[in-house]
């Protein structure tokens, strides 16, 4: 019944070791992808360890909640971790919420990063808040109705429920609206971290940026917090795709064999998906801020349509 | 004397009384008026406060209801009579706690009114309207629940027309009034079918009504939840008979619009959970579904609404009908599964988790509504306008007051782990675990409820990141905002009540369930605590543990522990570093003024865009210049947005009734003969009538 410490020691030690790796993935082989060189896999580390022994420069029109927010942002990011199965079908803080509570923990470091950009006084910041608010706001709905496809066909609003009622089921993995709620939230994926055709996490100044506006003026320490909090995000929402929609191979027990074998498939499942977003990144160009929501309401059309489809598949 | 409901609650209402009677006494002594006629106020609410807290802990043992005579019976039917059962008393405390936080910030507000308009009034009016509110919970009689629910109308509508020198002040207290006093009528009619049903005007008689399989029948039933629906949905402010809202909240003094928009627009609550789930007895299935349905829309287009506004107290008050949707979008999840007929049995355990969901958030509205309204007032105590465009830099200069402000923001978001978030999740369980209750196409409601619940509670963030951000962080953007100074003593501590409210409803879920116990037990006949409760308290459960399950202490005591890792970054990286204070970077300019940062209308103006087909947004932008278009020597902006019920609906309305009115006026003519002759008419009509 207790939440196991030991777990979560674990899956944070994972979650703050693999997160910039996969970042650094994703930016290597999209480099490789447009024949570029690109960084080091590795690179995301070295930054990280820069940005933490550097001097901060702090505005001098910002308050304590500019200091406050990449500690909010940080550990948001490490608790919705801690709700996520990663490799474990039960994840160690299932007990302490589920679907609900990690939208609602993604939306509180969101509500603080906005505020931290709004903070400095800068024109940037709060373009790049005023965005990523709305562009939230749009695709929350459809975030919601996908998972709670998923949620209501298995009556559970608990991801590891959801992942150990999907796990015993073959071929049905694949049913339409599976499929569907399944594209609904890879749409919502590139909406939440910030990703061509959305935003462009390669832009550092240009008025069309959303996420890096926000943190033009963190520097030094908060912005190592900033940035790792981001990838740790990121490396949640995927691990929700892959491991809702296709939860093959992730460990029942606690045996180092079997939670050997899960992070090897883990893995593979992540790349896969990571690739995916390295395709969509390279084919296509960045929308105009106002034609978001058109893709993002398409998300939430193919959501009610998997929800629709409940009625024919079950 | 010892402490019971019994001796605690007549001393409340005195406590009220006394505190009129001192704005009263002290009309010539402003600073003796504020200080007694509030102190009065806010013994007589902790009284209340206690009273209500001692009354739904004793329920859990199954005593009988206290009840109390207040005046003698003068008239038959007309019993000054109220019964403290766990519905009173939950609502009860409700208005309790937050007459007592707004009375303590009123004794430090009201000096702002020094000098210039009569505090004693103002207590005076306060007082009676927080009598007058307690009595509406608590009265069990019909005859004199309409007597309250007057005085609590007018004594609302005084204070809204308080600083009655400025127009705007005026118009809309007259909306408030003539709103307020259509929803009286239907309310009264209401009441008269139930007379005709059940013979008499007490609350035990209507109950009983609840059972009798001949008034199950009758349309007259259906009359009724209509006529109440309406009645005191004017008063909770749903879409679309909200329009007095945004406009009369926000032109109050700040205590008062604290007040109607956390408590007052709750006496609508009571009034339909009253009714709903005690008098009218098994509700049909269209019921639920109109509930739901204007629960859910309420909630959309409040808070669409509220995202345009940039008046701080505009904005809350926009807020407040998105938040009576969510409480009616639990209502309406719990009369679906109320529900039953031949076919379809009834489902209590969900209903009772829906309908506490929806009790959960109406004191959970209460309190962070109240505490954003009492920001809103310490900011326009200190910058003397409500214009956000005007604020800015405050958090710097008013801390106590933005941190106060920041707990209310997070918690109306819906963000854990404050409260906001726990009956929210209630309502997200309650509606994704009826999907399974219906083989109707009705039940996707449920999950398109859900959906849009979501989408509400993403566009209330984004828009307390704008009030939050635009008032209090960045540089100031005027004067008065540049020379802000902290609150008073009482108007912080006022604030810290409700903050501790807040921390406390989201922290302990569990142990405030307990409380709500009693009062399931009378409305559906079920306790469910335990079973929401896992872990010795520490777990918040759906009705079963496999539906879901959530813990904001665990949330929060971890995310605390959390912190380490960052620290220990710093332990071993960052000890050598400097923290330097220096300039945002301007592009190169000389220095960012505070015309550069972002407005409040900017940081919406997506939001604007997407959702032009309702907004209808028009601008109007006039340029001067000598030479050339590149040199503006002067720009005149203006941006309006429609509102759709106001343009739509309501005006086309006023604008027939005004004309019907003229055309009657020639039956006015002021000819006692034609005067004479119609009273001749009508007794002729009525006796053949009568024939």
């Amino acid at each position: 019944m207790k939440p196991d410490l030991l777990a979560i020691v674990m899956q944070t030690a994972l979650l703050l070791a693999l997160a910039p790796f996969i970042t650094g993935c994703i930016r290597n082989w999209k480099a490789r992808l447009q024949n570029r060189r690109g960084p080091r896999t590795w690179q995301p580390y070295f930054d990280l360890a820069k940005f933490l022994r550097k001097d901060m420069v702090i505005s001098e029109h910002a308050s304590w909640v500019f200091s406050a927010a990449p500690y909010v942002v940080f550990v948001t990011a490490l608790l919705v971790g801690l709700m996520v199965p990663l490799v474990t079908v039960s994840a160690p803080l299932s007990l302490f919420g589920g679907v609900l509570a990690v939208v609602g923990l993604l939306a509180l470091g969101r509500f603080f990063l906005a505020l931290g950009g709004l903070d400095p006084a800068s024109t940037f910041g709060g373009m790049g808040s005023s965005r990523e608010m709305t562009i939230a706001a749009i695709a929350e709905p459809a975030l919601m109705l996908a998972i709670f496809t998923v949620a209501i066909t298995v009556g559970s609003t608990d991801f590891s429920h959801m992942v150990a009622a999907s796990q015993s089921s073959g071929w049905e993995l694949l049913n339409p609206t599976r499929l569907m709620a399944f594209a609904a939230l890879f749409i919502v994926l590139l909406a939440e971290t910030g990703r061509i055709p959305i935003d462009n996490p390669a832009t550092h100044l240009e008025l069309t940026m959303i996420h890096e506006a926000m943190l033009l003026e963190y520097s030094g320490r908060y912005l190592a917090l900033m940035e790792w909090g981001a990838s740790i995000k990121q490396l949640v929402l995927m691990a929700i795709l892959v491991n809702v929609f296709l939860p093959v191979g992730l460990a029942a027990d606690g045996s180092v064999l079997a939670l050997g074998l899960a992070l090897a498939l883990f893995l593979i499942k992540v790349f896969m998906l990571s690739a995916a977003v390295v395709l969509v990144e390279t084919v296509n160009a960045k929308l105009r801020l106002f034609r978001v929501p058109d893709l993002l309401s398409a998300a939430f059309v193919l959501a009610a349509m998997a929800l629709l489809s409940t009625f024919l598949f079950h | 004397m010892d402490l019971t409901p019994t001796t605690l609650l007549p001393l409340a209402l005195a406590g009220y009384v006394l505190g009129s009677a001192m704005g009263l006494l002290f009309l010539r002594h402003e600073k003796l008026a504020g200080f007694f006629s509030f102190g009065c106020g806010t013994l007589a609410a902790l009284c209340g406060a206690v009273a209500c807290v001692m009354s739904l802990a004793a329920d859990a043992t199954n005593a009988a209801p206290l009840q109390l005579q207040l005046l003698p019976t003068l008239i038959p039917y007309v019993q000054f009579t109220v019964t403290l059962d766990p519905l009173s008393a939950f609502f009860g405390l409700i208005v309790s706690l937050l007459a007592f936080a707004l009375s303590l910030f009123s004794i430090g507000y009201v000096r702002g009114f020094y000098g210039r308009k009569n505090v004693g009034v103002l207590g005076a009016f306060f007082n009676l309207m927080l009598l007058a509110t307690t009595l509406v919970v608590m009265a069990d009689n019909a005859f004199f629940f309409l007597m309250v629910w007057e005085i609590m109308a007018l004594s609302a509508y005084c204070l809204v027309s308080f600083e009655h020198e400025k127009p705007e002040t005026r118009s809309a207290g007259v909306l408030y009034f003539v709103m307020s006093h259509i929803g009286t009528g239907c309310i009264m009619l209401g009441f008269l079918l139930l007379f005709q049903a059940s013979g008499g005007y007490g609350f035990a008689g209507f109950h009983a009504l609840a059972g009798n399989a001949d008034w199950l029948s009758s349309g007259s039933r259906n009359a009724a939840f209509l006529l109440f629906l309406v009645g005191f949905g004017i008063k909770a402010g749903i879409v679309p008979l909200h329009t007095w809202l945004p406009a009369a909240h926000p032109v109050a003094p700040s205590n008062v619009s604290a007040f109607m928009s956390s408590v007052l627009i709750k006496s609508g609550i009571y009034g339909l959970t009253r009714v709903f789930f005690y008098f009218l007895g098994n509700p049909p299935m269209w019921w639920g579904v109109t509930v739901l349905t204007i629960g859910t829309i309420s909630a959309v287009l409040g808070v669409l609404y509220a995202l345009m506004q940039h008046d701080l107290k505009r904005l809350l008050a926009y807020h407040s009908i998105e938040n009576i949707g969510i409480i009616l979008m639990g209502f309406g999840a719990a009369l679906m599964f109320l529900h039953q007929d031949a076919l379809h049995p009834s489902h209590p355990l969900l209903a009772t988790l829906a309908l506490i969901a929806g009790l959960y958030h109406t004191i959970n509205h209460a309190v962070f509504k109240g505490l954003l309204f009492l920001g809103a007032g310490a900011v326009l105590h200190a910058t003397h306008t409500r214009d956000m465009e005007q604020m800015g830099g405050l958090a710097r200069r008013m801390p106590q007051t933005a941190f106060c402000f920041l707990i209310g923001a997070v918690a109306i978001s819906a963000l854990p782990p404050l409260n906001g978030f726990v009956s929210e999740w209630l309502t997200y369980q309650s509606l994704l675990q009826g999907f399974g209750t219906t083989d109707s196409l009705l039940r996707l409601m449920f999950p398109i409820g859900g959906a849009l619940l979501a989408l509400t509670s993403a566009l209330a963030a984004a828009c307390f990141v704008k009030a939050f951000g635009i008032t209090f962080l960045a540089q100031p953007r005027s004067e008065p905002a540049a020379q802000a100074h902290e609150a008073p003593l009482t108007m912080l501590l006022g604030q810290g009540v409700l903050v501790a409210a807040c921390v406390f409803l989201g922290l302990c879920p569990t142990l405030f369930l307990k409380v709500l116990d009693p009062l399931t037990q009378l409305l559906t006949g079920l306790q469910i605590s335990q079973q929401l409760t896992l872990a010795n308290g520490l777990v918040l459960s759906g009705v079963n543990q496999a539906g879901g399950t959530v813990s904001t202490l665990g949330i929060a005591v971890l995310g605390v522990a959390l912190l380490c890792i960052p620290f220990a970054l710093w332990l071993v990286f960052g000890q050598k570093t400097k923290t330097r204070i220096g300039p945002t970077w301007d592009c190169g300019l000389k220095g960012l003024t505070p015309r550069m940062e972002y407005t409040a209308t900017g940081f919406s103006k997506p939001i604007r865009m997407i959702f032009k087909a309702l907004f209808r947004p028009r601008r109007e932008v006039q340029r001067e210049y000598d030479f050339s278009p590149y040199f503006t020597t002067s720009i005149r902006f203006e941006a309006h947005v429609e509102e759709v019920f106001e343009t739509r609906i309501y005006r086309p309305l006023q604008r027939q009734v005004l004309r019907l009115s003229r055309r009657m006026r020639a039956l006015q003519a002021g000819s006692l003969q034609a005067y004479l002759i119609y009273i001749f008419i009508t007794l002729l009509l009525l006796l053949l009538f009568a024939l």
